[in-house]
């Protein structure tokens, strides 16, 4: 009698290994974001699971740390190595530290990708940027200028002192300057990405600058507080703030008057390219070299540069007019 | 007690060398006016100092103040979205007694299963962050979805000040009675300055502790909505590592982190000193590489005046064997 038990236990766990491989046929893409819980990755998870249903034959893994350290990724990248995904699409918290753990998945034979916030050149394939840096500064600049005819003095809210994106962006903003004559930045501001500090900082630039009329912040986190402390100030119609956002943070900005427009990529678009190129990089029927064209579905193509690198699309602008259709998107 | 209150003295000192140090460089801050808003920004860090002043005088610590502080938050926007009906006095009631609720289940654990404070409130701070992305999904709570009333409470002023500035008012009023004129107060002065000299006076150390986490919770509990409230915005890291800055207001305020010695005014003029600080960098023009060696360096120089002036005095309890020596 104990023997059946052994014998059909036994039987049962190969049927459970059995249905368990054949499960494993579907191609498996990790998509890591820089932390669980910000707006931004779990839009960009639902364009995963988007691309995965148009393919058909893909299951997303959707996993980060719960906060923004590159110790964090390493764990969670090392136990996606340990599960064999067939593919790791990775926005790093650390351009140079995700590198070896990355290097040894891709020796494994894992496919690897980077996107919104790149990993150094060895440690990927290729590198998906949601546009591109130049196009980005601009747009920051723009939507200020443009809300500035007879030009203004503006500031800028930015995250932390080394934040990677933050600064390239405001390196661009600094190329295009001579292009909105009358328009001047008097200051560059960091909010850490914690709201307290962010509306402390927002709250000061308009003290130091009573003539302030635009704050420009490139960050999630610093433009939801820089609006919120230009309503608490009495300034809105005076100072108008805008930068990268996300809709649903930003609509109370922009119901409130304090923000006329902002403009973000949109990620859903970025997690369904990155999705799209992974999997067309794992199949085999695209290869990441400069130069080369991968597909990403509706998306249309992406062209590879010298390092590897391409951008998806030009920033998207939101306000009055469009944001109640997305807010309730991303 | 002349020897705390020259601690106090000191600190004031500091404040106002403070802001005239910032004066000199930005005149505008020290106008009444942007001294209340100084204030009122400076309110939740007074009502946790406060809380956290309790704790550490009974010889403990509480370092889930600001996950609390997140959770109840979280909890009590999520209810505004989904009861936009609910008024405000019943949401700060809630929130007063969901931190209470978190404060407890520190205090149990300290008090009952004699674990440290620290490696509780270690715990039980990640506990609270990760029962916000239960509860969320990660995703936030928004300026929009959340009703007029309800982000409208703190900042609604009466005589010129913020309800958020009344609030801390409260808070260190209340907090000084208990202190110095209840039995409570006088136990956790008792349990800090010496807890086996207390157990023979009939003080139970344990529940002591427990009560001084309860305050603590409750007071992280209060300071949830209203940070939701002012900030418009609620989310899984808000208020990250604030639970240093509350342990550092208590320190410049001349809080004994070896329990015993504290002061409500100590806490309350440590929690300004450090928000002046905070308010002041970004306006005097600091580039920000400096600002945070300028703010650290400011906590080490409080707190070593804070415990020169306090060793001066040590602890002579015979002072007829003092002169004897």
């Amino acid at each position: 009698m104990k023997k059946l038990t052994k014998l059909l236990t036994t039987a049962a766990i190969a049927t459970g290994l059995f249905a368990g491989a054949a499960s494993a046929e579907d191609m498996r893409i990790a998509v890591v974001a820089k932390a669980l819980g910000i707006g931004f990755f779990e839009a960009a998870a639902k364009g995963a699971e988007e691309a995965a249903a148009e393919l058909g034959d893909v299951e997303i893994i959707y996993t980060g740390p719960t906060d923004t350290t590159a110790e964090g990724q390493i764990e969670v990248i090392n136990s996606l190595i340990a599960q064999k995904v067939d593919a790791i699409a990775v926005s790093s918290n650390d351009t140079d530290a995700l590198v070896p753990t990355l290097k040894k998945a891709m020796q494994r034979g894992i496919t690897v990708i980077s996107w919104d916030s790149g990993v150094a050149e060895e440690g990927r394939q290729m590198h998906l940027n949601p546009s591109s840096n130049p196009l980005i500064g601009n747009m920051i600049i723009k939507l200020a200028a443009d809300e500035l005819p007879e030009g203004g003095q503006v500031a800028i809210l930015s995250a932390t002192t080394t934040s990677t994106n933050q600064n390239i962006w405001i390196e661009e903003m600094n190329k295009v300057m001579g292009n909105y004559p009358g328009v001047e930045v008097v200051a560059t501001v960091y909010g850490d990405d914690l709201a307290d500090k962010s509306y402390r900082e927002a709250t000061g630039l308009m003290q130091s600058y009573p003539d302030l009329d635009a704050i420009i912040a490139p960050t999630s986190v610093g433009i939801v507080a820089a609006a919120q402390a230009v309503v608490d100030a009495g300034k809105v119609g005076e100072v108008n703030v805008t930068g990268l956002g996300l809709p649903s943070e930003m609509a109370g900005a922009i119901e409130s008057g304090a923000s006329k427009s902002f403009a973000i990529w949109n990620p859903i678009d970025l997690g369904y390219s990155a999705t799209m190129i992974a999997y067309h990089l794992a199949k085999g029927d695209a290869v990441a070299e400069p130069g080369a064209s991968i597909p990403m579905g509706r998306m249309g193509e992406v062209t590879l540069d010298e390092t590897n690198s391409g951008a998806m699309a030009d920033p998207f602008v939101y306000d009055a007019s469009n944001i109640a259709d997305f807010k309730d998107i991303f | 007690m002349t020897q705390l209150k020259s601690r106090e003295a000191i600190l004031v000192g500091a404040i106002l060398l403070l802001l005239a140090l910032v004066a000199s460089r930005f005149p505008g801050f020290v106008t009444p006016s942007n001294l209340l808003a100084v204030f009122t920004d400076t309110a939740p860090l007074i009502i946790l100092a406060l809380g956290q002043m309790v704790v550490i005088l009974t010889r403990s610590i509480d370092l889930s103040v600001a996950a609390n502080l997140a959770l109840t938050g979280m909890v009590c926007a999520l209810i505004n979205v989904s009861f936009p009906g609910v008024p405000v006095p019943v949401l700060v009631a809630l929130a007063l007694g969901l931190g209470a609720l978190m404060g407890a289940i520190n205090g149990f654990l300290v008090w009952k299963l004699t674990i440290p404070p620290i490696v509780v409130t270690l715990g039980t701070m990640t506990i609270f962050r990760g029962i916000i992305f239960l509860l969320t999904d990660g995703s936030w709570v928004n300026s929009h979805q959340m009703s007029a009333a309800f982000k409208a409470f703190p900042r609604e002023t009466i005589f010129g000040l913020p309800i958020l500035g009344w609030i801390a008012v409260i808070v260190t009023l209340i907090l000084g009675l208990v202190m110095s004129r209840t039995t409570l107060g006088r136990a956790f002065f008792a349990v800090g300055g010496n807890p086996h000299a207390a157990v023979y006076t009939g003080i139970n150390v344990g529940r002591t502790q427990f009560l001084s986490f309860v305050i603590s919770g409750m007071l992280a509990g209060l300071t949830g909505y209203l940070w939701v409230a002012r900030y418009a915005v609620a989310f899984v890291d808000i208020a990250g590592g604030f639970e240093l800055d509350v342990v550092a207001a208590c320190v410049i305020g001349g809080v004994s982190i070896a329990g015993g010695i504290a002061t409500v005014g100590g806490a309350v003029l440590g929690a300004l000193f450090l928000g002046i600080i905070k308010n002041a960098l970004p306006v005097i023009d600091v580039s920000p590489f400096w600002q945070l060696a300028i703010s650290g360096a400011a906590i080490i120089i409080a707190v070593t005046f804070n415990s020169r002036a306090g060793r001066s005095k040590g602890r002579v309890i015979l002072k007829s064997a003092e002169h004897a020596q």
